[in-house]
């Protein structure tokens, strides 16, 4: 899930609804959307720009560790497929932020949030790719995991965010699926490439099933979010639908999931697993992961690095209007 | 935040089969050749389209939620617009 502990505004029984409110929420219930212009509760509205703005700022600063490997990628085939997907990985971010701009933010007003620290971006991506093979297991298990969310939001109850997650969701089988075959491709070389492998897997393993966020006991925010149709699956059910689909494909590779807890359960239909250390999920959200520093330095300074390019087309926009007034 | 925020567009792509454009969501950028040039690269990197318009957004003028009944209903109760209203015998052949 690219959107983790999200605060949600304004949980408020039916008694304590006022009328518009009481009939707003009988639309989500009967599966309208919700339009930019039309009446929203400012907690709809809030928690929106603060779902989406996540959901955003982790596609851009996604590109960050998949971006290490551009000039390293092993083949010429490989290297076009990888810019492609972070080039994907940077559309998501902005479809995402054009339909947050819709709910009365601006992308400038959005990013000086993050730069400052004040929005966050998803856990998974303040950990570090030293190998080729964490390019796999990053399109596999990351990319997986994103998908898992990302599927249901395209029934989100709010117009634009449900179709910025219809285009990225068209796109995001093809970054899973390279991730997969990266992952075959090294499995099935020779023993070091195999070992390359399981320890992509091993570092990536729990970092991913922490995307979903925590547990459904300890997730506060959940009740109000799954009404607005905002989030419309609980953080445990997707943590365990991403388990129950990767687990053959592990077995497929060869490779072994880190977790000497996971085995099938019959009676639950599904498997039991380990739950993550959660304190090292909240370490690395407050902001003390492996790459936290690194990743946030290098957005602020290709921000403040770009600031004369974005303020020089301005002001040659701005120019060449004026031209045009003076000789109308 | 910066003063010089680009100003948005609203991106209108024509696909392969030679249907309208269509609304593909929205972009910024300093002018219209840039706005293009961003739309190209933000919204056809699979083959989407054959053409590009730019609009700036603040030049669209939407109509207002709350006018939806009045503008809407109307056309509810005028059934016979649609040619299914009509029944024609199977004898006639192909209408």
């Amino acid at each position: 899930m690219y959107a983790q502990l999200v605060k949600s505004e304004g949980s408020k029984t039916r008694e304590e609804m006022s009328p518009e409110e009481i009939a707003f929420q009988e639309r989500i219930d009967r599966g309208e959307r919700i339009e930019p212009k039309e009446w929203m509760p400012e907690g709809y509205r809030k928690t929106l720009i603060r779902q989406m703005g996540q959901h955003a700022h982790s596609e851009i600063v996604g590109q960050l560790p998949e971006g290490n490997w551009i000039t390293r990628a092993p083949t010429l085939e490989r290297k076009a497929i990888l810019l492609a997907k972070v080039q994907d990985e940077a559309g998501h971010g902005l479809y995402l932020y054009s339909a947050a701009e819709t709910l009365g933010i601006s992308r400038d007003e959005l990013l000086e949030q993050l730069h400052s620290g004040k929005m966050k971006y998803s856990s998974i991506f303040n950990y570090p790719t030293l190998t080729w093979a964490d390019i796999g297991a990053v399109g596999w298990l990351v990319d997986g995991a994103a998908i898992m969310n990302q599927v249901p939001l395209q029934r989100t109850s709010y117009g634009p965010y449900a179709r910025a997650m219809i285009r990225i969701c068209k796109e995001e089988s093809f970054h899973q699926r390279q991730g997969y075959d990266i992952m075959m491709k090294m499995a099935s070389g020779t023993p070091e490439q195999k070992a390359m492998a399981q320890d992509a897997l091993n570092r990536f393993w729990y970092p991913s099933l922490m995307m979903f966020g925590p547990s459904d006991k300890d997730s506060v925010h959940s009740a109000q979010s799954m009404a607005w149709k905002i989030k419309i699956n609980t953080n445990d059910e997707l943590r365990q639908k991403f388990v129950d689909q990767t687990v053959p494909q592990a077995e497929y590779l060869g490779l072994t999931i880190p977790d000497p807890n996971l085995k099938w359960n019959e009676e639950k239909g599904g498997h039991d697993f380990s739950e993550p250390d959660w304190s090292e999920f909240f370490a690395v959200i407050a902001g003390n992961g492996p790459c936290n520093e690194e990743r946030l330095g290098a957005r602020v300074k290709a921000w403040d690095d770009g600031a004369w390019f974005r303020d020089g087309l301005m002001a040659h926009a701005e120019k060449a209007a004026s031209r045009r007034h003076a000789a109308e | 935040m910066s003063k010089n925020e680009w100003p948005l567009w609203e991106i209108f792509i024509r696909g392969q089969h030679g249907l309208n454009h269509r609304h593909v969501g929205s972009l910024h950028a300093p002018d219209a050749e840039m706005a293009i040039r961003n739309a190209r690269d933000v919204y056809t990197r699979r083959n989407e389209g054959v053409s590009i318009w730019v609009v700036p957004s603040n030049a669209i003028t939407a109509s207002s939620p709350s006018e939806k009944g009045p503008l809407f209903e109307p056309a509810n109760s005028k059934v016979y617009r649609h040619p299914t209203f009509f029944d024609i015998p199977d004898v006639v052949g192909h209408m």
